[in-house]
């Protein structure tokens, strides 16, 4: 029940918050080489075991980047990032990054406890990404696909005017190149900082889907933990399939405004996917080690 | 009209110095005829600063004031101006689903003389009617009946208006189970498709998902006393300043007043209100309201259905705001 109890908040508004996987040090040393092999094991320095938070288990982060990054025990899917997706799912962890040119501006002069403009460049300087999404153009075992893909380290995957442009500029991309679409979501909800302007990417984002509809183009929306507000109130919602990774945390208003309201304790489970499935919400659960085999099956269906 | 409608009206503390004048004329007409000198032109005197306060009031309000303004408990709300601006309205109800989701009302009715689809939500009018009406918050339900109705315009070719005042979607067990968030995605895209014309109008409160639920469409007009944006003001600064005090601050920083919103383009229209709020006259507010529904379906229907749908997909599709560096 711990886990039930975070909430996005601080995510949200720029801040580490309290959740594990935004600490992401180890993944950035993974990809700087310093882990390679399970060789290394032994030698692995303090800082980087890894805790589940589910059960306990401690492993080393090479294991767990073995495991892609699950639990080996639990099978806890713990959050990862655009890399580890784009790494998992193209061939050979091939693909065109495009739109990383549209990058997100202060034009409100937004400051709660500090600047917009000042949280941006921090986040941009912090992390190693540009927005809160990456657009990937590849091939899924030989099938091109364009994969929309979520960073959760990037103010909490704040869905801004940056993500609806680069996922408006990816449908046309799609249209154009008659290529299925993948959003990756993972997200806290909106970019508060953009006010209306972030609202009304849900309806950007939902005008644009029309058009793959007309085109018969399929879209697949893949929920990953979490993915809250706005995503769940659009285009999270609205894929030709709603798939999602396991124990992930979905659902439009978040855990702790629920229980305000409600004044009662949630039940065990609630807005984990297995919940959204049995209500209907999502066509299958997909385990992260069988995705790329899955997806690969999916678009063979939609081609042939 | 000079007096409110309603004898048990309600002041918001700023409204306070209008409400002194009016128990002033109050005393005075009860006691005209005790009076020696008859004190007529005086309460006239006093019915005319009323008038002038009203205004001076409003001229200057925050932003959170314009909130409060906006939330006023004797603002009128969709089926009051259903009722002034229309005839012949029939109210349909159901999800054909679920059950029938009494915060969110709507049905055909007759504005000057052509039949619409009239659709909004429903705010209570006392304490008894706001827990029926769940304060303006819709669960799916609701969501979908609308959604239900804006169909069934659509195969008759009826054109669809919404009227929007939410403090936001419902936050609830049973409308996460029941799928909130799928239910507005579904609107929102399906408002995007629906090959008649759209007209959305914020009378109220357009707090986030819940009102752009019912707020995808051609034009989209906000009354001149209401807000719309993606969060509460008190939401906002409980997430952005860790403390719900800095309401009058985050709604100051959303920009979340018409004047704003039409400024950034992105909604199409002010419409105005009876001088000091659309509670000090009904009808006023109604007929304003019902001038620029009437004008904007005209020049809607002249429109190809096709080519209404492509400009509203573009419309939305310019929404934003970022830099777009050298490749
Ligand atoms: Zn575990």
């Amino acid at each position: 029940m711990a886990r039930q109890e975070e909430d996005f908040d601080a995510n949200l508004a720029g801040e580490d918050g309290q959740t594990e996987e935004t600490k992401s040090g180890w993944f950035k040393r993974i990809k700087k080489g310093i882990l390679t092999s399970t060789a290394d094991k032994k030698e692995t320095p303090e800082g980087l075991w890894n805790k589940c938070p589910e059960c306990n288990y401690i492993c080393t982060v090479t294991e767990l980047k073995e495991h892609l990054f699950t639990c080996p025990k639990c099978n806890h899917h713990h959050r990862v990032g655009s890399h580890e997706y784009f790494e998992l799912l193209f061939d050979e962890g091939q693909c065109a990054i495009l739109f990383e040119n549209i990058r997100a501006k202060d034009q409100l002069n937004f400051t709660d406890l500090k600047n917009y403009q000042k949280r941006l460049e921090e986040t941009w300087k912090k992390t190693d990404l540009t927005d809160s999404i990456r657009i990937g153009a590849g091939k899924v075992k030989g099938y091109p696909l364009v994969i929309g893909c979520m960073d959760f380290e990037f103010i909490g995957g704040s869905l801004g005017s940056v993500m609806g442009e680069r996922i408006s500029r990816a449908i046309d991309y799609c249209l154009q190149h008659k290529t299925p679409l993948m959003i990756i979501c993972k997200s806290g909800g909106a970019r508060m900082m953009e006010s209306a302007f972030s609202l009304m990417q849900l309806a950007k984002v939902s005008g644009k889907l029309s058009q793959l509809t007309d085109a018969k183009i399929p879209y697949i929306s893949l929920l990953t933990d979490p993915a809250f507000g706005g995503i769940s109130a659009s285009f999270g919602m609205l894929g030709d399939l709603n798939i999602a990774e396991p124990g992930a945390l979905i659902g439009f208003a978040g855990p702790r405004v629920i229980k305000e309201t409600i004044k009662k304790d949630l039940p065990p489970g609630f807005q984990r996917s297995e919940f959204l499935l049995e209500h209907g919400f999502l066509d299958f659960i997909v385990d992260r080690k069988q995705m790329k085999d899955k997806l690969a099956s999916v678009l063979q269906l939609f081609q042939h | 009209m000079l007096m409110p409608e309603n004898k048990n009206r309600q002041f918001i503390d700023f409204e306070k110095p209008i409400k002194d004048l009016l128990d002033d004329i109050e005393k005075l007409k009860e006691n005209k005829d005790k009076k020696e000198v008859d004190p007529s032109d005086y309460i006239k005197q006093l019915e005319e600063r009323v008038i002038e306060k009203r205004r001076d009031i409003t001229q200057n309000l925050t932003s959170w004031q314009k909130v409060q303004l906006s939330r006023h408990p004797d603002r009128p709300y969709t089926l009051k101006y259903i009722q002034k601006m229309c005839t012949n309205f029939v109210e349909l109800h159901g999800d054909r689903n679920v059950k029938d989701d009494k915060a969110m009302v709507g049905g055909f009715a007759e504005l000057d003389g052509e039949t619409v689809m009239i659709i909004g939500q429903q705010k209570g009018i006392n304490t008894k009617m706001r827990q029926l009406r769940n304060f303006g918050m819709a669960n799916p339900e609701g969501y979908r009946k609308a959604l239900r109705l804006m169909k069934l315009a659509e195969k008759f070719n009826k054109p669809v208006i919404t009227l929007i005042d939410t403090p936001g979607a419902y936050p609830g067990l049973e409308a996460e189970e029941r799928g909130q968030g799928e239910a507005i995605a579904r609107n929102i895209y399906e408002m995007m498709r629906l090959k008649v014309p759209v007209i959305c109008v914020i009378i109220g409160e357009g707090a986030s998902g819940g009102a752009l639920g019912v707020g995808v469409g051609d034009k989209i007009f906000m009354l001149e006393n209401t807000w719309y944006t993606v969060i509460s003001p008190e939401s906002c600064s409980s997430i952005l300043w860790r403390s719900w005090e800095m309401k009058e601050k985050a709604a100051e920083q959303l920009q979340l007043t018409s004047d704003k919103m039409y400024g950034f383009g992105l909604v199409d229209g002010i419409v105005p209100e009876p001088v000091g709020g659309a509670h000090w006259d009904y009808d006023e507010a109604a007929q304003n309201l019902k001038k620029v529904l009437v004008a904007t379906l005209q020049q809607l229907k002249q429109q190809d259905p096709q080519q209404r749908i492509e400009n509203r997909i573009e419309k939305f599709g310019k929404m934003g705001f970022w830099e777009e560096q050298p490749a």
